[in-house]
């Protein structure tokens, strides 16, 4: 599924040659990431000790928070920082009261910004679970040696982070190599095009398919080497339950308290104005949405609900493999489109399928087909431990009952799954809900989805509707995380 | 299925990793073996590939002259208990038991009530709809004997599994699984690192020391006068010499 897609795009691209609009694509691309994995990890540390050594009220909402940005459709945290950072947002206008000068959020600052904005609660849970993973002895060792805070970062602090930040790092920087979303609304132009914006721009408005493909495969090249690396170098559980265990971290006094106040009400307004502001100006609009909302929404969820299904069945049937038969070309396999991207593989079988039937024809199923590649490798991370666990504590037992095939299904993996299983649904659910990628190529005039519209709607300058159809992306995106993760709940043993 | 009984360990060899283990002998059907030895000596592997989850890396496992390689544990002629988790802790007992007839729970009323009498024979009447975590480890342990009662196979492997029990709760247990045996004519071959237990329940025992399952002998005898690896191992206090 993923190779066949990557071939067609190698056989397409038939000899790089890349022009000068080509090369700054990939120059911006290139900085755009670093600086944007650079300020979120750079950022998470401090609201991530800050998170570490404190109690307060609503700290464990502001950890859920935290999980929010990674669920939240891109459109929809764009359109939220346009709310307050745009040329009419909040911020712009308190500028214009002052008598200054207003920002501008399009441009290299704006995609960066919006990456920081999606990726540093990623970031920061990452670095909490650092800080969390320190023995608590370590802790008090350092108190029992009369440690200064500054001693007690050398020692038992920086250690951790040398381990925890390359990783935090590698995964934000490959997230962003593969933006299309932020790139497509906040960036454009000669000087801030991403390459899968390049990508979409070659195949939709140039009809360029060669250059596409070229593009898509620098693109998969860049890819490949980034996941690899975030993936040697990530800790392996990045959505870990559990983060609101408190931590025996001496809660240093002081300008540290201050330091440590300000990291969190900082990052608590930059995370929740944006969100509120979605909210805000999407419940007006709510109630007078157009009827082609209703049905892209429609179509989103069904979407959404077909993809579930089907990496729901491939994660299920991977891991059971992987977890009783030990690694092997299966587990690559599943880690695989993690190399790639929406565009890439889109760019892939729009040469493929394009012979076969019209692309707007083909939108839902590839767009289906697509999320359910991308998303499997997150499902089948978060299952693939808790699989082995259980045919490391039951799966003798079920051999030596003869218990095999649907009835060991129903009976053993099921039941014991349901939680981690109704988790990963929920969260490809949502992914896919919000996804704005490969549907961006295919899409006709009709046929869109949810997040498509948002854009358009945006892209028309029709505010209100946008607004109001944003929200209800969201609504539906965190209800259908919601649903699926509740129910996991309920039917888990 | 139910031929003669007889388990015979045909020139085996087990290796795993810098380990090794050597077995050649025959178990006479309806004979109650227990294998004792250090820890580490390799008891629990052996039974492991006696039941299938592992292969030898030479010599065959034979049940009535039929090499057993390849049959999947299941399909064995065998129960197994485990040294913990031999209930599945979000199933009712009554559900655990009924395993033992149909791994599948489509059980009829002629299997509900055999799965209700099995419980009954084993002291745990009433207590059928109960999930392991509500009963306590001896409760625990009937449970898993009574679905060794139903599925009644002409061998059941035990490795060690009421190592976790008190002493007297252990006897108790110990006791029952000689009834359950009894009941099934069940040919059993039990690991343990108490040589009380061996007194108690077997005929014969198996040393496993020094890379070898040696051949079962009378467990009397054996223990009134250990050969050297075993009276290391049971050390001063077991030693009827002194």
């Amino acid at each position: 599924m993923v190779i066949a897609p990557l071939g067609a795009v190698a056989l397409r691209a038939g000899g790089l040659s890349l022009s000068a609009a080509d090369l700054s694509t990939l120059r911006f691309t290139l900085v755009q990431a670093t600086l944007s994995a650079a300020l979120s990890v750079g950022l998470a540390v401090p609201l991530a000790r800050a998170l570490a050594r404190r109690r307060f009220p609503g700290r464990g909402f502001l950890v859920t928070l935290l999980g929010a940005p990674f669920l939240l459709p891109v459109i929809v945290a764009v359109m939220g920082l346009l709310a307050v950072f745009g040329r009419s947002g909040a911020l712009n206008q308190g500028l214009a009261a002052a008598g200054l000068p207003g920002l501008s959020i399009y441009g290299l600052h704006g995609v960066v910004l919006a990456h920081v904005f999606l990726n540093l609660p990623l970031a920061a849970r990452m670095v909490l679970q650092g800080w969390q993973a320190i023995p608590a002895e370590r802790f008090r060792l350092s108190e029992a040696l009369s440690f200064t805070p500054a001693d007690t970062f050398r020692h038992v602090e920086r250690p951790m982070l040398r381990e925890i930040l390359p990783g935090a790092a590698a995964t934000v920087f490959a997230i962003c190599l593969t933006s299309f979303a932020v790139a497509l609304v906040l960036g454009g132009g000669p000087r801030a095009t991403t390459l899968e914006l390049a990508i979409y721009q070659a195949v939709r408005f140039d009809a360029d398919l060669g250059h596409a493909a070229g593009l898509a495969l620098v693109q998969a090249g860049l890819g490949g080497a980034a996941a690899l690396a975030a993936w040697r170098l990530a800790p392996p559980a990045m959505f870990g339950a559990g983060l609101d265990r408190p931590v025996p971290v001496a809660a240093a006094g002081g300008w540290r308290r201050i330091a440590d106040g300000l990291a969190i009400g900082v990052a608590a307004l930059f995370l929740l104005v944006p969100l509120g502001a979605v909210v805000l100006a999407g419940l007006p609009g709510l109630t007078a949405l157009p009827a082609s909302v209703w049905a892209a929404a429609l179509r989103s969820i069904l979407v959404a609900l077909t993809s579930t299904a089907l990496v729901s069945v491939l994660t299920l049937v991977l891991v059971q493999r992987v977890a009783r038969a030990g690694d092997g070309w299966l587990n690559l396999a599943a880690t695989l489109p993690l190399a790639t991207s929406g565009l890439v593989l889109g760019t892939g079988l729009f040469i493929l399928l394009r012979p076969l039937a019209p692309p707007s024809m083909l939108a839902l199923p590839v767009t289906i087909g697509v999320n359910a590649l991308l998303t499997l490798p997150f499902a089948f991370r978060l299952l693939l431990p808790q699989a082995r666990a259980l045919e490391a504590d039951h799966g003798r037992l079920a051999d030596s009952l003869g218990m095999a095939g649907v009835s060991r299904l129903r009976l053993l993996t099921l039941p014991r799954l349901a939680r981690p299983i109704g988790f990963a649904a929920g969260l490809t659910a949502a992914l896919s809900m919000g996804d704005l990628g490969v549907i961006a190529l295919f899409a006709g005039e009709a046929g869109a989805t949810l997040p498509l519209v948002v854009q358009r709607l945006m892209a028309a300058y029709r505010t209100e509707a946008a607004a109001g159809a944003a929200l209800l992306l969201v609504m539906l995106s965190l209800g259908l995380f919601w649903a699926f993760d509740a129910g996991g709940r309920r039917a888990s043993a | 299925m139910r031929g003669d009984g007889v388990l015979r360990l045909d020139d085996l060899m087990i290796e795993q990793d810098g380990f090794r283990l050597t077995a050649d002998w025959t178990l006479a059907a309806g004979t109650r073996a227990a294998l004792i030895g250090p820890s580490g000596a390799g008891k629990s592997t052996l039974l492991a590939v006696i039941a299938g989850f592992l292969a030898p890396t030479r010599g065959r496992v034979l049940w009535d002259g039929r090499d057993l390689a390849g049959t999947p544990p299941g399909a064995r002629p065998l129960s197994i208990l485990f040294q913990d988790q031999n209930l599945f802790p979000h199933l009712t007992l009554t559900q655990n038991v009924g395993l033992g007839l149909r791994p599948d729970l489509r059980l009829a009323a002629g299997d509900q009530a055999r799965v209700a009498a099995a419980l009954d024979r084993v002291g745990l009447a009433g207590l059928g709809a109960r999930r392991p975590a509500e009963v306590s480890g001896g409760q625990a342990g009937r449970a898993a004997l009574a679905r060794v009662l139903l599925r009644a196979r002409p061998l059941l492997l035990l490795d060690e599994p009421f190592a976790a029990l008190g002493p007297a709760l252990k006897s108790e247990m110990l006791d029952l699984v000689a009834e359950v045996a009894t009941a099934t004519q069940a040919t059993v071959l039990m690991v343990t690192h108490d040589p009380a237990d061996a007194r108690r329940l077997a005929g014969v025992t198996v040393l496993v020391a020094d890379g070898a399952a040696a051949a079962p002998v009378p467990t009397a005898a054996l223990l009134d006068d250990p050969p050297p690896a075993l009276r290391a191992y049971l050390g001063p206090k077991d030693n009827p010499a002194r």
